[in-house]
């Protein structure tokens, strides 16, 4: 029973790389920083990853379901800066709900095209990407939103609080978590999302409401995104119109780096999860081993190419595989 | 042909996979001028024999000869390059260029400068396509088509290289018979020139109508080869499946119940005119006709997958209106589809959560999915239609075709259907489990099921049906009751010849 056989090591691999991959990680930054791996660094990677990874599960839910969403980037500075501006306006209770409503008209008007005009979700997204940050610059005139007083706004818990010792970004990055996951692997809507991603037309013939599936996603996703645009906002209290710039990449990178299939029908939200915060820990690692932070973009890249193809060498069976 | 040398011989092939011996000592040799068939059950191992002779897997005992010289087949390029060539099931043709420049697809004839020489790369696909006497010319795009057609030009291909040997697999599965006629021609062309020919089929009448000796696998395993003349389809069949099949005819008919769908006059557009019947509880009723005779299409209509043009669709005795298949299958119509991996199984998903799929939202314990009511659906289906699977959790892609198809009739059986249509329900399977689905189709009916079975195989409708419909080009020609149908007056009608409808 102690041998394992060289077979059983390619499937482990293949199915936890990804968590081995992060233990890897984690163990050679430790060893090559010795404040890699404390607690406060910890709480501060996961801090920070806590505004990607809440967008990311959105995203999850977009690709698992076969589809794209490049727009989610300019979406969170939409959100960021409206719930700013209407945080003077008509006070935080109000500010709020209002933001979120705004924010799910955008992501409904995506699952229509998405779903029901079922237009390409890359072009769909794509464009709105540039739509969504033309609005946001409508919206502001082009200025910088500030809070006017940023001492005396509770509004500042969501991004700057901490409850039980644990700063609330990461709290509601677990608990968003925690719901999703359950929703993607235990409710027929997640099965749904499933079998619409892996087959849409068996799904149809099963009786499957696939553009309805599909929209609803694009809803979870824009719903994500304004959590996000939320612990943005009450984080800095203040912002640029390009808070979210280059973010939809990042978030993709995660889902990607989690194993979910860009062909749609896989992946999971620990997973998702788990991709953020090897995400994060990189960035991280790389900051305090003295690497300038822009070195952060290339390594990143590698990263997700070399997560990709062993995925896809371990599904096939062998490393160098040429098309023809 | 006198030659007693083999042009192709496979010598003691041993493939094993993790946790299977997929081949276990294979020999058999190809003569040239021959026609080989090679024939086996799903998973007996033809396409990993045809796999480590097309050089994409290597053995790991045995020998391959070509003539007297012991080759080995590194990749699928030498394969071809050694005058092997493989027409397979599953086109891969470039859709949007033409006939020529997939025949010539990486070896298209150049000029100066690299330039292509369109002139003599028509020229050279004339030629060929002249051979094979099919109605397109070299400049047609490949999309436009037939699948028919466009079979034609892969094995057009094979026809550019000086092939010592050509392996077909399955190359009459979406074939008409018509269109089977020309590839026998081309077949027997192959043959006068000495081309050593595997024929790779389900089918047994084709077998028996074009090849010289059979060679059966059984579990990797070689059973032997056979001269056809000196056999029959039912020692074929014993040296498939290990033990006899049982041909006898099914006659028994049991009390009808009432009428559980009528349509009457529906069409849709161009694809079918003027449709009427009824199909009574307890009753299977067959749909027998040529492909494209409009009978898929009126199951879609049926399923809510198409909007009738004209005519009415009632569901005992009330008129319905179906606008999506989740319309129908709250009115209790269930259909297992004619493409099994397209459009009946989600393939990474695994299998229980596949078979509950339809009726998910209804099998729920507060906001989840209620799990073990999943697993006790898997586990009565999977005992009552014998699925062979290593548990609920196998990936439904990993199963073979047949106990595939059982998973998509357990998924619509589940459902209860109070009307069942059934496309195509064996193709692409195997002997043994064909028969076991006819069984099971008869079974449900004598349950009080009302079973609609749409099938291209003769044999298949005789077999289950209590009536005949038969089409041709979008009309309903004639409907018989088993008693009187004969397979003469089955073809004439499918045909567009004599019966009571009037042929566009």
């Amino acid at each position: 029973m102690a041998t394992l056989s060289k077979q059983k090591i390619g499937s482990v691999l293949a199915k936890q790389g990804i968590l081995i991959a992060f233990a890897v990680f984690i163990v050679a930054f430790t060893l090559a920083n010795n404040k890699f791996l404390t607690v406060d660094n910890v709480f501060s990677v996961v801090r920070s990853s806590a505004i990607l990874g809440v967008m990311a599960l959105g995203v999850t839910f977009v690709v698992i379901s076969g589809n794209l969403d490049l727009s989610v980037g300019s979406m969170m500075s939409f959100s960021t800066i409206v719930v700013l501006d209407l945080h003077d306006k008509i006070g935080p209770f109000l500010a709020i709900p209002a933001m979120f409503a705004m924010t799910l008209c955008l992501g409904a008007f995506i699952g229509i095209l998405v779903g029901y005009l079922r237009l390409n979700s890359l072009i769909v997204t794509l464009g709105m990407l540039s739509a969504i940050h033309g609005l946001t610059l409508t919206y502001s005139g082009g200025q910088n939103m500030d809070i006017a007083d940023k001492e005396g706004t509770w509004f500042s818990v969501f991004g700057q609080g901490t409850a039980l010792g644990i700063p609330v970004p990461i709290l509601i990055f677990a608990l968003l978590a925690a719901v999703l996951g359950l929703m993607l692997s235990r409710t027929p809507f997640g099965r749904k999302v499933y079998a619409v991603g892996g087959n849409g037309t068996a799904a149809t013939f099963s009786g499957i409401r696939r553009a309805r599936t599909v929209f609803m996603c694009y809803i979870l996703s824009a719903f994500c995104v304004a959590t996000a645009g939320l612990i943005q906002a009450s984080r800095s209290l203040g912002s640029q119109n390009t808070v979210g710039q280059g973010l939809e990449l990042e978030v993709l990178a995660a889902v990607i780096l989690g194993g979910a299939s860009l062909m749609g029908g896989s992946g999971t939200i620990f997973k998702t999860v788990i991709g953020v915060l090897i995400l994060g820990f990189i960035q991280n690692g790389l900051l305090l081993l003295g690497l300038q932070f822009y070195v952060q973009y290339v390594v990143t890249w590698v990263i997700i190419i070399l997560a990709v193809w062993l995925d896809i060498a371990a599904k096939r069976g062998r490393l160098w595989s040429p098309i023809a | 042909m006198t030659d007693t040398k083999p042009i192709l011989r496979l010598d003691g092939i041993v493939k094993t996979f993790p946790g299977v011996r997929a081949l276990d000592g294979v020999s058999f040799a190809v003569m040239p001028g021959e026609v080989h068939a090679l024939m086996g059950e799903n998973g007996a191992g033809k396409s990993t024999l045809m796999k480590v002779l097309g050089g994409i897997h290597q053995p790991d005992g045995g020998a391959i000869y070509m003539g007297d010289e012991q080759v080995v087949m590194s990749g699928p390029l030498e394969a071809k390059a050694k005058g092997i060539v493989f027409i397979h099931q599953e086109l891969s043709l470039a859709e949007e260029l033409t006939v020529a420049e997939n025949i010539y697809l990486g070896e298209l004839p150049r000029k100066s400068f690299g330039r292509v020489d369109w002139k003599t790369l028509a020229e050279k696909t004339n030629a060929i396509l002249k051979k094979l006497r099919v109605g397109f010319d070299a400049l047609t795009r490949v999309g436009d088509l037939s699948i028919a057609n466009q079979q034609m030009v892969e094995i057009a291909r094979a026809l550019t290289v000086d092939a010592k040997a050509v392996i077909f697999d399955e190359p009459t599965a979406s074939l008409t018979d018509a269109e089977k006629v020309v590839l026998f021609d081309v077949i027997s062309d192959l043959k006068a020139d000495g081309v050593g020919i595997i024929y790779i089929s389900h089918r047994m009448e084709e077998i028996f109508k074009i090849t010289d000796r059979i060679s059966v696998l059984r579990d990797g395993q070689y059973q032997g080869t056979v001269a056809t003349p000196e056999t029959d389809e039912e020692r074929v069949t014993q040296m498939m499946i290990g033990r006899k099949l049982d041909l006898t005819r099914n006659a028994s008919h049991h009390e009808l119940g009432d009428v559980a769908l009528e349509v009457r006059g529906l069409s849709c557009g161009k694809l079918y005119t003027d449709i009427s019947f009824e199909v009574r509880r307890g009753e299977v009723v067959g749909f027998y006709g040529l492909v494209g005779a409009g009978r898929t299409e009126i199951a879609e209509t049926l399923f809510g997958l198409r909007d009738p043009s004209a005519g009415q669709i009632l569901l005992d005795g009330e008129e319905v209106r179906l606008n999506s298949p989740v319309d129908a299958i709250a009115r209790g119509i269930s259909l297992v589809p004619e493409d099994r991996k397209g459009q009946g199984l989600v393939l990474g998903m695994n299998c229980r959560d596949n078979m509950t799929l339809p009726q998910v939202d209804d099998l729920t314990a507060g906001p989840f999915v209620a799990e073990g009511a999943e697993v006790a659906i898997f586990d009565q289906y999977r005992d009552q239609l014998d699925i062979r699977t290593p548990g609920w959790r196998a990936r439904v892609g990993n199963l073979s075709g047949g106990n595939q198809q059982k998973i998509v009739i357990g998924k619509w059986l589940s459902m209860h259907p109070s009307l069942l249509i059934v496309d195509e329900p064996t193709r692409g399977i195997d002997v043994g489990s064909k028969s076991e689905i006819h069984k099971l189709l008869r079974g449900l009916a004598a349950k009080g099921y009302a079973v609609m079975v749409i099938s291209s195989e003769m044999p298949e409708v005789l077999h289950v049906s209590d009536r005949i419909v038969a089409m041709y080009s979008g009309r309903i020609m004639r409907t018989f009751t088993s008693d009187e149908v004969t397979e003469d007056s089955l073809i004439q009608a499918i045909s567009g010849l004599g019966g009571d409808g009037k042929a566009a």
